[in-house]
């Protein structure tokens, strides 16, 4: 039988503005629904405030990085003190591939963007799947 | 006018606290004190993009973790900034026993009561500061 790795999946949940909390409620809905035994995680400011073991997670698993805008900090910090991730997941890009307004307010989202976010953790969970294929 | 205070939580998401530090920081800088207060991404100051080192080393800075690791207390630290003031979630949640927040994506009523609760006590700070010569 063939042993699916358990993937990684890390945000950047950045603070500047909306995209962050997007990126972020999308990776949990992954953790804790729709890949909840397949997943794991690790806040992006404890892997880069830590040390060899916290460093070690992306060699530990196939990682994606989501990333709420394109200065892509999430893949740019695993790749620097861990490994390439696996697969990366712009949110501004690809809410412009979708034609979708990002959210307007960063503590609250609202209806559209909570399906938004619903939408992004489905893309997210068939990335999932196609590592655990590859590997 | 003073600058305005950087905000600065850790966001941990793999527990409650982290989500109630974010959460606290966004009702401050956009509800409770517009304009006086601001965040910034903590993972790019501390991929050392430069104009958020700019601020942060030419601002006053609130940092605000949910665990006891600290990681936005440590993460600000490189970047040799002045911390003005620090707040942990967990100092709250000693004082409020009866608080159990138990959900880390959408905060349950325990994480919201703790989120308001910290947002003032951060106000509060914001408007201390200000009285301060910077």
């Amino acid at each position: 039988m063939k042993v699916r790795p358990k993937v990684g999946v890390v945000s950047c949940s950045g603070e500047c503005c909306g995209l962050g909390t997007l990126s972020r409620v999308a990776t949990r809905l992954v953790l804790e629904d729709l890949r909840y035994d397949q997943t794991a995680t690790i806040c992006l400011p404890l892997f880069l405030a830590g040390e060899t073991q916290e460093h070690g997670f992306a060699k530990e698993h196939p990682t994606i990085a989501v990333d709420g805008c394109g200065k892509l900090c999430a893949m740019k910090a695993i790749t620097k003190y861990s490994n390439k991730p696996a697969a990366g997941v712009d949110v501004e890009a690809v809410l412009k591939e979708w034609g979708v307004e990002p959210p307007k307010n960063r503590r609250v989202l609202g209806t559209q963007d909570l399906e938004t976010a619903r939408r992004l953790a489905k893309l997210l969970a068939d990335k999932v799947d196609e590592i655990q294929e590859a590997a | 006018m003073s600058k305005p205070i950087l905000i600065l939580p850790c966001s941990g998401i793999g527990k409650p606290f982290g989500s109630i530090a974010r959460d606290a920081t966004f009702r401050v800088c956009d509800e409770l004190r517009p304009g006086k207060t601001d965040t910034l991404c903590l993972s790019l100051l501390v991929m050392g993009d430069e104009e958020a080192r700019n601020r942060v080393s030419s601002s006053r800075c609130i940092v605000v973790d949910g665990c006891p690791l600290a990681c936005s207390r440590n993460n600000v630290e490189r970047s040799a900034s002045n911390i003005a003031a620090e707040f942990k979630v967990m100092d709250l949640l000693r004082e409020n026993r009866g608080l159990k927040p138990r959900e880390v994506t959408f905060l349950d009523e325990d994480g919201e009561k703790l989120s308001k609760l910290l947002a003032d006590r951060i106000a509060a700070k914001v408007d201390e500061l200000m009285e301060e010569p910077e």
